[in-house]
């Protein structure tokens, strides 16, 4: 299939391109859909501002927080860009410590990052620093917790009338 | 005396110094008949043109994202269909395929064909209310209240198959719960053959209509490059004249198969958004007649799900009296079936535009995370900038043409 062939060249480039960045990039695989690379969180703002203008990735199709609870670095962001012209995706992520958690926005280089970014520090305390109205968007403004870390419980903690411990997680 | 000279209503005059405009401040919505959902703008006017704008929005959140961290897989589809519930089974088809693409299961050929044809029954549904809705807010409430029985009939066609008729909560992982009885697939040769008449009065009611078409043309506009940068997708962002659709960029569901026009516009307006729609709805209608001929031809007549026992329930008869069917129903239903650990994101074209679940699985019961691309989060925040220095009621038209749905956009 062609179409394929291309997509891993292209896929290729993009890959050489951003191992021959040296330092900045901690990792790149190739997840079952889509390539996927891991920035440190000083050149991230870098990074996506290359894949835009170099290698035409123009749309911002999504921006969300993970939380990894117990680990080092524990807040992540994720973005998944998009180059329509071409039909290639790509999957960027990026971590930080609790103690700091703050990358730079990419309002500057998407308008569309500005609802995601205020979403991101809405659910996980995530700070964007360079947001033009960085506020909750989706809670009230003065919710007390970031609800999507893992330690925000689902359930109201004092409950005692029902052990779901045999369900979910 | 000098008299003060009175400012001109169009201009920001200053006379001796002072600003003479009495600006407004207005709340459109939370709960506004004109808004079509529970978000609310409060808007700078200066007299009827508008300023500016402080949209709120999260009315009716409600935590999707940290209920499905507590659910097993084959519990979701209920949370997706609350989304966009205009569309609804898109919302579940994108929710599957998600889920299929993370075990690797392949479906049979018909039972892709048969998700195509709900699909685009449920894009028609989507789009008629849209659009009749456009028709509403301008004035013309009779496609409103014609148009709007065939989207009912639409969801007599979702009853049918599944039981229910806005939250659908219609298929399974791997394929559909029971195949489609004789009255589903007589109902859709009925909107195929009724549609296309009402679909042409329709049109012939606003698409050259003199004061239609004053109400829309360069209501709202946006070029295409800012609609791009803005995150747009969907007939939002092919009405600014970009040809991006996700059924053809990424193929799901066999949709390579089909032999379809992307309708594109030109100005980004709400007419070209309009018009965009109103030709997508007949593209749907031949994207069905195209699957019913193939399933017509196929000599496959019985499969409706991938061989997959860990997500099938087995046949309620044998459930009701055999131990082991017993214990697989048990297991599915306790969400014990084993999914793989990795990371997926798989996107469907949505009623507004591109769909998308970005799923993190670790191996455990429940997904890791998942994160809901909804469309129309995302291109509505660029109504501030498409409505600044128009008229309200343009707003009201802009605003509605966007199909922006609450249940979407607070998730």
């Amino acid at each position: 299939m062609l179409g394929f062939a291309v997509k891993t060249e292209r896929d290729q480039l993009v890959k050489e391109a951003m191992v021959a960045r040296g330092g900045t990039i901690l990792q790149v695989e190739h997840e079952r859909d889509l390539l996927c690379i891991s920035v440190e969180k000083e050149a991230l703002h870098d990074v996506l501002g290359v894949l835009r203008d170099d290698f035409g990735f123009g749309s911002l199709t999504t921006l969300c927080g993970m939380h990894f609870p117990g680990e080092e670095l524990e807040l992540s962001v994720v973005y998944h860009l998009h180059n329509m012209r071409e039909g290639h995706r790509i999957r960027v992520k990026s971590r930080t410590a609790m103690d700091h958690p703050e990358f730079r926005t990419a309002v500057d280089l998407w308008p569309a990052a500005n609802w995601m970014e205020r979403e991101t520090w809405d659910f996980f305390g995530i700070r964007f620093a360079g947001h033009p109205n960085l506020k909750r968007i989706l809670n009230m403004e003065d919710f007390p917790a970031f609800p999507l870390r893992k330690d925000y419980p689902l359930e109201d903690p004092t409950r005692q009338d029902k052990d779901d411990s045999f369900f979910g997680r | 005396m000098k008299q003060p000279q009175r400012p001109n209503f169009w201009q920001r005059d200053l006379v001796e110094g002072k600003d003479l405009r009495e600006l407004t401040t207005l709340n459109l919505g939370p709960t506004h008949p004109a808004t079509h959902g529970i978000f609310q703008n409060v808007l700078t006017l200066d007299g009827e043109i508008i300023l500016d704008t402080e949209q709120t929005i999260g009315y009716i959140h409600r935590a999707f994202e940290k209920i499905a961290e507590r659910r097993p897989f084959y519990q979701i589809p209920t949370l997706t269909d609350r989304m966009n519930y205009c569309s609804a089974p898109i919302n579940n088809m994108g929710w599957h395929m998600t889920m299929e693409k993370l075990c690797g299961i392949e479906l049979p050929k018909r039972a892709q064909y048969m998700r195509v044809v709900v699909m685009e029954l449920a894009r028609i549904a989507d789009h008629i209310i849209c659009n009749t809705i456009i028709g509403q807010d301008a004035g013309a409430t009779t496609p409103f209240l014609y148009v709007y029985q065939w989207r009912e009939k639409i969801y007599d066609i979702y009853e049918e198959i599944c039981g229910a008729r806005l939250t659908t909560n219609m298929g399974r992982i791997g394929g559909w719960q029971r195949d489609w009885n004789p009255l589903v697939w007589e109902r859709i040769g009925g909107i195929l053959k009724d549609l296309p008449p009402v679909l042409k009065e329709f049109e012939k009611m606003l698409v050259r209509n003199r004061i239609f078409m004053d109400r829309t043309v360069n209501c709202g506009p946006l070029s295409g490059e800012r609609a791009l940068a803005y995150g747009f997708t969907g007939p939002n962002l092919r009405a600014c004249g970009v040809d991006y659709d996700v059924r053809v960029a990424d193929p799901y569901s066999s949709y390579e198969e089909f032999d379809f026009v992307i309708p594109v516009g030109q100005s980004g307006d709400t007419y070209d958004r309009f018009m965009v729609r109103q030709q997508e709805m007949w593209e749907s209608l031949s994207i069905i007649r195209q699957a019913l001929d193939k399933l017509d031809a196929m000599t496959d007549k019985t499969s409706i799900h991938a061989d997959v026992p860990d997500w099938m329930l087995p046949p309620k008869e044998e459930v009701y009296s055999a131990m082991e069917p017993l214990i697989w129903h048990f297991k599915i239903v306790m969400g014990e079936t084993d999914v793989p650990a990795g990371e997926i994101y798989h996107c469907v074209e949505g009623g507004n535009g591109e769909l998308g679940f970005y799923l993190v699985s670790d191996g455990g019961r429940t997904p890791f995370r998942l994160h809901l691309r909804r469309p129309c989060f995302i291109y509505y925040q660029a109504f501030p900038e498409m409505i600044k220095g128009s008229m309200l009621s343009d707003a009201i038209l802009t605003m509605s043409s966007m199909n922006v749905i609450a249940g979407e956009l607070d998730a």
